[in-house]
């Protein structure tokens, strides 16, 4: 894979993707904080949206309601302008452990993944691990050939507009 | 947490891809070699390098039963060089190795999302950590 493809982050900061199996998708990266910093930004909504969700024209997060705790739930609001109706997803927290784990499910359907995020802190930096389960081979497929599809594009636009701001 | 849009994409089940390296445990290079030391495999390989085609096609350019050619592409997709799709009652044989660059592109497209995904988290991680930083700094004064 050649290197210093997106540009600034530097070799240690590369996202790493790997389909672990059949039905388990992984996506690694360092981040150059502790634990409880990495953690803050994905728990807290008014963080987290800034990051999860391409900002652009082209998609926008309608709401975004996360009560990040064991047995909370959350639900994400998305519209396109392709679609009429917005679009939701939902789920629950199975298990929070704060500054170290976040598992939870993908209710839209019953074909959802189970995530499964863990921070593991090591001299000040820190390795989060994406880690989707799926209950078959096919669900794997058809949920992630969709999203892999549908956003690189948006993510340019996302990229272009974040350029002109800073 | 998926935006989901509909595309087909056929990933290979034998092998993975990490990054953009082929990682086959060795019993598979095995099976490889002894799937090819056939000729009539090796010609059903060549026939589809150039199109995907069903069990019956190839029987039919090979001059043999369904159940022989049948056992010649099981052999072929247990060494990990064809993988196999039945839709309805036609069961489409492909070289694995297109397969596979699928998957490698599959991969790379994901891994591009969660590139951009993860250095936007980047930034805000950076603006957390300076703010605690400075907030520290303020209250040891």
């Amino acid at each position: 894979m050649p290197e210093g493809k997106e540009g600034s982050p530097a070799a240690m900061n590369r996202t790493a993707v790997e389909r672990k199996s059949d039905r388990e998708l992984v996506v690694t990266r360092m981040f150059d904080a502790p634990a409880h910093i990495v953690f803050e930004a994905w728990s807290k909504p008014e963080l987290f949206k800034r990051w999860w969700v391409p900002k652009s024209a082209g998609m926008s997060l309608v709401s975004c309601e996360m009560d990040v705790r064991t047995g909370g739930g959350y639900r994400l609001v998305f519209r396109h302008p392709a679609f009429d109706q917005p679009m939701a997803f939902f789920g629950t927290y199975k298990e929070v452990t704060p500054h170290k784990r976040i598992v939870w499910t993908n209710e839209e359907s019953d074909q959802g993944a189970v995530t499964t995020v863990t921070f593991e802190e090591n001299a000040g930096k820190t390795l989060v691990t994406f880690h989707e389960l799926y209950p078959t081979t096919a669900a794997l497929e058809e949920a992630l050939a969709g999203s892999a599809q549908g956003l690189p594009e948006q993510f340019t636009q996302l990229d272009e507009l974040l350029a002109g701001r800073s | 947490m998926h935006l989901a849009l509909d595309l087909p994409l056929h990933p290979a089940r034998q092998c993975y891809t990490l990054n953009h390296m082929v990682q086959c445990r060795p019993s598979q290079l095995d099976a490889s070699f002894a799937a090819l030391s056939d000729a009539t495999r090796r010609g059903v390989l060549d026939q589809l390098s150039r199109a995907d085609a069903s069990i019956t096609d190839l029987a039919g350019k090979f001059h043999m039963t369904l159940t022989g050619m049948k056992k010649h592409v099981a052999v072929l997709e247990r060494a990990a060089l064809v993988t196999t799709e039945k839709a309805g009652r036609v069961r489409t044989c492909r070289l694995a190795m297109r397969a596979l660059e699928e998957e490698a592109a599959w991969i790379e497209r994901h891994r591009r999302l969660w590139s951009a995904r993860f250095d936007e988290l980047d930034k805000i991680v950076e603006h957390l950590k300076s703010k605690e930083k400075a907030d520290a700094r303020r209250k040891r004064r």
